[in-house]
């Protein structure tokens, strides 16, 4: 929406969708240029491929709903779906996994439900759940941080990866890609290991650094500036990131106090995994997340409760994608029993409310 | 009662009145079983025999049971003949039985069951009541064979999986295969990808719909306005 207005003394306020999806992919580049930096060329394969599926599956669908195509694709929100799903994929993931995944998170996550507004569930962990659920041993296939030690694919033999699923000649399946350390780190716990043997052990020990994981704390930091940045410009509401980070922090620091060996500490928690982008580009989406000031801190303590239960006692070694959808659902409840007070209306009239009326 | 219908109880129980795709009954054993073609057929026909049974019985006990426990007598017919079905493929598909374990017992609480005994068997003669029986069954065996297809199409690329358990030894190699080395798409296989289908088939149907509405004014005007000359 444009509200232009007439005369000088206004500035014209510039909210329309496209803008904001436009600054929050801005802001998404420091963490995203991280995440090549440590990960290699797949990263941005992935980003391009799913942005040409999104793009393609938007207009399918735009055209099968017979609606308008340049308003839709124009809004840039296709666009950040696929970003935000590439970012959550592994870098080696075969090119017909980022298919299944941003098409079934464009078609079925979005336009099934209406379009844009109108989805309750985030699209990009609808179709990460999809593929997470649907291909377990694909989704495995996330490379080592370029970090000494770690060899990595140069851009013709990432693309050979991806498109055509053969391995450069002497290399294996195990030498090019590796457990990421949340799932290291649930490995071994599982097996009876303290968290000190592992940060020691020889072969799985480099990949840990003093914060979380080697490169992880830097994709994680930068993720966490944009988002700052994003709170800061009043894009995002910065009580869902809060409540989620607080949450996380809290349980994980509590366990940690508790039994400091086999719980991780909440440094590891927080700088681990996608924490920072679910925390403050996908926890954030304005359609599926609660609108209200004490449902935002709700929803977003929610989710961080799920992904430190997913992650700790959980199958999956993280649990973005399960918590943010759990809590979806939960979204329009959270809106209905928060709902705030209107100026000059009395309490009662609002359905969740139930203070005792004061005797009359 | 010589004006009975009988295309009429035909249209409904396959198309405008589908148990499965318009009034969405007995939702729980047609998410839970349709993983593959045989299974879907498998409870689709225990299904289809439990709906004519007990439609021909509830038909013929229409006069003499009471209204005030009509409900009671129905679901101990409907138990009776689920307990029939049971035993006999207890007995002579055993492979299948185990198979589809819980879910042939569960054919009881399957409301459309209970919806046709009390909404159309108790107020009619006893041909209409079978005939409406075997249509409605046939309607929610033919949902169950389409969606038990489209999961195993995609969820693991075949058609007749384990035919066999049916049909017996001949039906071993009846199984088609879509796609050589399919990893399979898991989800498919799995409840969500029910509910998807289901969504699918329901959202095709509408389609449909839409579109043979469209065309018939085209088709009636003309015919109507013959008639009226």
């Amino acid at each position: 929406m444009r509200f232009k207005t007439a005369s000088s003394p206004h500035t014209t306020p510039v909210s329309s969708v496209n803008v904001i999806m436009r600054k929050v992919l801005m802001a998404m580049i420091p963490g995203t240029a991280a995440t090549a930096y440590f990960f290699g060329w797949g990263v941005l394969i992935n980003i391009c491929l799913a942005c040409v599926v999104a793009i393609s599956s938007e207009t399918l669908m735009l055209y099968l709903r017979k609606r308008p195509m340049k308003p839709y694709l124009s809004d840039n929100s296709a666009l950040l779906t696929a970003c935000l799903l590439a970012m959550a994929l592994p870098q080696l993931a075969p090119w017909w996994l980022t298919v299944i995944a941003v098409s079934s998170a464009i078609i079925l996550g979005k336009h099934l439900y209406g379009g844009l507004g109108f989805n309750p569930f985030n699209p990009a962990m609808v179709g990460y759940v999809i593929v997470i659920i649907s291909f377990p041993k694909e989704m495995t296939q996330w490379v080592p941080p370029a970090v000494a030690g770690y060899s990595q694919l140069g851009f013709l033999e990432t693309l050979q990866v991806i498109f055509a699923g053969s391995i450069p000649a002497g290399m294996s399946w195990d030498s090019i890609t590796m457990a990421t350390p949340l799932d290291t780190m649930k490995t071994q716990l599982g097996l009876e290991l303290s968290i000190n043997d592992i940060h020691q052990h020889k072969v799985y020990g480099p990949m840990f650094s003093s914060v979380s994981g080697v490169g992880w704390e830097w994709i994680n930091g930068l993720f966490l500036a944009g988002g700052l940045w994003l709170a800061y410009k009043r894009i995002i509401d910065w009580r869902i990131p809060a409540g989620l980070l607080g949450m996380l922090f809290l349980l994980s620091n509590s366990f940690a106090l508790y039994d400091y060996s086999s719980f991780t500490p909440p440094t590891f928690q927080l700088f681990s995994g996608g924490i920072m982008l679910a925390a403050f580009f996908i926890a954030t989406d304005p359609v599926t997340a609660s609108t209200t000031i004490r449902g935002r801190w709700i929803f977003g303590a929610g989710i961080g409760f799920f992904i430190f239960v997913i992650r700790t006692w959980g199958s999956y070694p993280d649990g973005i994608a399960f918590a943010v959808l759990l809590m979806n659902m939960t979204a329009p409840l959270l809106d209905y029993y928060t709902m705030p007070r209107t100026f000059g209306h009395h309490w009662s009239e609002f359905p969740g409310h139930h203070k005792k009326e004061p005797e009359e | 009662m010589s004006d009975v219908n009988y295309n009429e109880i035909s249209r409904s129980g396959l198309w405008t009145n589908n148990v499965a795709l318009v009034q969405l009954l007995g939702l729980c054993p047609l998410l839970a079983v349709t993983g593959t073609v045989i299974n879907g057929l498998g409870l689709g026909i225990a299904t289809l025999i439990t709906l004519v049974a007990s439609n021909i019985i509830v038909s013929l006990i229409r006069n003499w049971v009471r209204p005030e426990v009509r409900v009671p007598v129905f679901v101990m017919i409907i138990a009776s003949v689920v307990t029939t079905i049971e035993l006999t493929m207890n007995a002579w598909f055993y492979e299948l039985y185990k198979v589809l374990g819980i879910f042939i017992p569960l054919i009881v609480t399957n409301c459309s069951i209970l919806a046709r005994a009390e909404a159309y068997a108790s107020k009619n003669k006893l041909l209409p009541s079978a005939m409406d029986g075997l249509m409605m069954g046939l309607g929610f065996a033919g949902v169950l064979v389409a969606l038990g297809a489209m999961r195993e199409a995609i969820g693991r690329g075949t058609l007749l999986a384990d035919a066999h358990l049916m049909f017996g030894d001949i039906a071993t190699n009846w199984t088609i295969v879509l796609v050589e080395d399919y990893s399979g798409l898991l989800l498919a296989i799995l409840p969500p990808g029910a509910f998807i289908g289901l969504g699918l088939i329901i959202a095709l149907k509408n389609v449909i719909d839409r579109k043979l509405e469209k065309r018939q004014p085209k088709i009636v005007a003309p015919a109507g306005s013959e008639a009226t000359s």
